[in-house]
């Protein structure tokens, strides 16, 4: 809560730069000088297009980026910590009970083998202790919370028989609600869905927000989905953060020219 | 019926047809290759009316077609024919030697298993690191080495140079009477009679066998449990489990391993088909009395029946190796369970 005194932004990324090893040992660089600041209580869009590095730069926060990247520089600062420099266990301290991340193909995201209830359980336990039993209502009710039906049922169930909407509200209830984080990573959450799914989705992601208090990082290339829930943005371009600034200022006076080209391609697909 | 039921029921089935066209194949296939066994039974000096004789006993007279349909109708009747060579009933002489090939071939495959799974996972989770590289040796050497040269220079390590067990002379020391029989197992009846010496023998003689067995299983067991951890422990869920905050006790043991372990039942039935059919010359190396040993003398001398009623036996154990990776599939795999 100090740190947060110091800075508005819970995260800081600073001139993050790295490559990708290639089979013959060369290296091919991926991204270039990223900085961007995630507001305490706010929720941050990234957006650009596949490749742009928006994803690759969330999911290195949590360290778990491809094993075949290579940093050369930069900082990535939780409150005032540099999560470059932690180890393996205190990366462990900070993944799911400090910052928590949902990603994009929820199905293939939760185990195959594990009912979604226990999957969810063992996440309790694993951040607040306390039995099995105990732990399976906590999962329950969790469930129930991100409006699953018949939630009882849903957690004996497995991933495969969960819709894709079901099977990312679960992972949502996971990540936001048993872990109960205090930064969100939704890393394209809603990319694969039907429409109507995703608008539930992501009123489900505000609601979250802001009910609890939570700093979101929605990684998008969704730009329709960006203007009605986010209120900052970040432009990510070839791995570089070409501009960011308030979703307001983005959407009307973009200063950048690939902003500019993306807003309005988007805008003739909305049109069309 | 129980869907699990019907599964059960339509694999058991399956043994009927296969049985049926291994039958056929080796009827035939027996006649053509191995030729005429009078000659096996007749002394040199017989006259050809003795021959003639011999063969009408043997049933060898009427024509291939003829013999081919008779002995289709006796197996309809569980009648497997006659030893020539024992000169009892196939069906009484397999049922003698079948508890001492699975015997062997349980032991055998729990110390693969047991060997195999925690070395795969071990090499898993070294990735590129020593124990991964220690394990590359051992699985190649394990599977590019013959199973009978494993067991020669394990006999010669532990019998010939060391005396520490047995040499290899069966079930049990020359002379050492078997326990009664009631599961036909050694290791069990021997406790049932109230004979732990007796155990304490059985468990030597099995020594040797039971560990080529082991290794030359483990091997294959651990290339695949290491591909498929390698697999599992790249996939979206351990991604999600890692980010969740997981310790890597519960990535690889918990979320991987379960995962993991689909290839390695499906392998394991398959080595446990071909096992329990008979390990045709780990059983002679080792003077094993079991259906592998049976085979092969029924193929030196000729012996139809004999052959005939090994492989019907084979092509069962078989199929009831597969139904047994079925089951297990089931408890492991839910997304087959629905």
């Amino acid at each position: 809560m100090r740190a947060a005194a110091v800075s508005d932004a819970l995260l800081e990324i600073e001139n993050y730069s790295g490559a990708f090893r290639n089979e013959d040992g060369g290296l091919v660089p991926v991204l270039h000088q990223v900085s961007y600041r995630l507001k305490t209580g706010k929720i941050t869009a990234v957006v650009g297009e596949t490749g742009s590095g928006k994803s690759l730069t969330a999911l290195s926060v949590l360290g778990i980026q491809p094993p075949t990247f290579v940093r050369s520089s930069g900082r990535i600062l939780f409150r005032s910590v540099d999560l470059l420099t932690l180890d393996a266990r205190g990366l462990r301290a900070i993944r799911g009970s400090e910052i928590s991340m949902v990603f994009q193909d929820a199905r293939a995201a939760l185990n195959p083998v594990f009912t979604v209830g226990r999957q969810l359980a063992d996440v309790h336990r694993l951040h607040h202790g306390g039995s099995q039993r105990a732990a399976m209502k906590r999962a329950v009710e969790a469930l129930s919370r991100v409006s699953i039906p018949e939630p009882e049922r849903r957690a004996r169930q497995y991933p495969h028989e969960y819709s894709g909407g079901m099977a990312q509200r679960a992972m949502i209830a996971m990540a936001a609600l048993i872990c109960q984080p205090s930064l969100l990573i939704l890393d394209e959450p809603t990319t694969g869905l039907d429409v109507t799914i995703q608008s539930d989705i992501m009123e489900l992601i505000v609601e979250l927000t802001r009910s609890r208090g939570l700093t979101t990082c929605l990684i998008t290339h969704d730009l329709g989905v960006v203007a009605e829930t986010c209120d900052e943005v970040v432009v990510m371009n070839a791995g570089r953060v070409v501009e960011t600034g308030s979703a307001e200022a983005i959407f009307t006076r973009p200063a950048d020219p690939y902003t500019q080209r993306l807003l309005s391609a988007s805008q003739m697909l909305e049109a069309a | 019926m129980s869907r699990l039921g019907y599964m059960m029921l339509r694999r058991l089935l399956w043994v009927l047809p296969v049985a049926f066209g291994v039958v056929t194949l080796t009827f035939f296939m027996a006649r053509v290759f191995n030729g005429d066994p009078t000659e096996l039974y007749a002394p040199p000096e017989a006259t050809d009316a003795l021959r003639a004789q011999i063969r009408a006993r043997l049933g060898l007279a009427d024509p291939l077609p003829v013999q081919y349909v008779h002995y289709l109708g006796n197996l309809v009747h569980f009648d497997f024919g006659v030893s020539f060579n024992t000169g009892q009933s196939v069906a009484a002489d397999l049922s003698d030697r079948l508890p001492a090939t699975l015997e062997l071939g349980f032991v055998g495959l729990a110390l693969g298993i047991a060997i195999g799974i925690p070395a795969g996972v071990l090499a898993a989770v070294n990735r590129e690191r020593w124990p991964d590289f220690a394990l590359r040796g051992f699985t190649l050497s394990g599977m590019a080495l013959p199973q009978f040269w494993i067991g020669l220079v394990l006999i010669w390590i532990f019998f010939v140079s060391l005396h520490w067990l047995p040499g290899p002379v069966g079930r049990l020391p020359i002379g050492v009477a078997l326990p009664p029989k009631v599961t036909g197992f050694l290791l069990i009846d021997s406790l049932l009679a109230g004979r732990p010496d007796l155990w304490g023998l059985a468990l030597r003689q099995l020594a040797l066998p039971a560990i080529t067995l082991g290794i030359s299983t483990a091997a294959p067991i651990a290339r695949v449990t290491r591909a498929a951890m390698v697999e599992a422990m790249q996939s979206d869920y351990i991604r999600t489990a890692v980010a969740m905050g997981h310790g890597p006790r519960a990535i690889w043991f918990r979320y991987s391993l379960r995962n993991a372990l689909l290839p390695v039942v499906t392998l394991i039935g398959g080595i446990a088909g071909h096992i329990f059919a008979g390990a045709v010359l780990l059983e002679s190396i080792f003077a094993w009395p079991g259906l592998g040993q049976y085979a092969l003398q029924a193929i030196e001398r000729s012996d139809f029946a004999a052959l005939q009623g090994f492989v019907i036996y084979a092509s069962l154990l078989y199929v009831l190796a597969f139904l047994a990776v079925d089951l297990v599939y089931m408890l492991v795999d839910p997304r087959i369970r629905a």
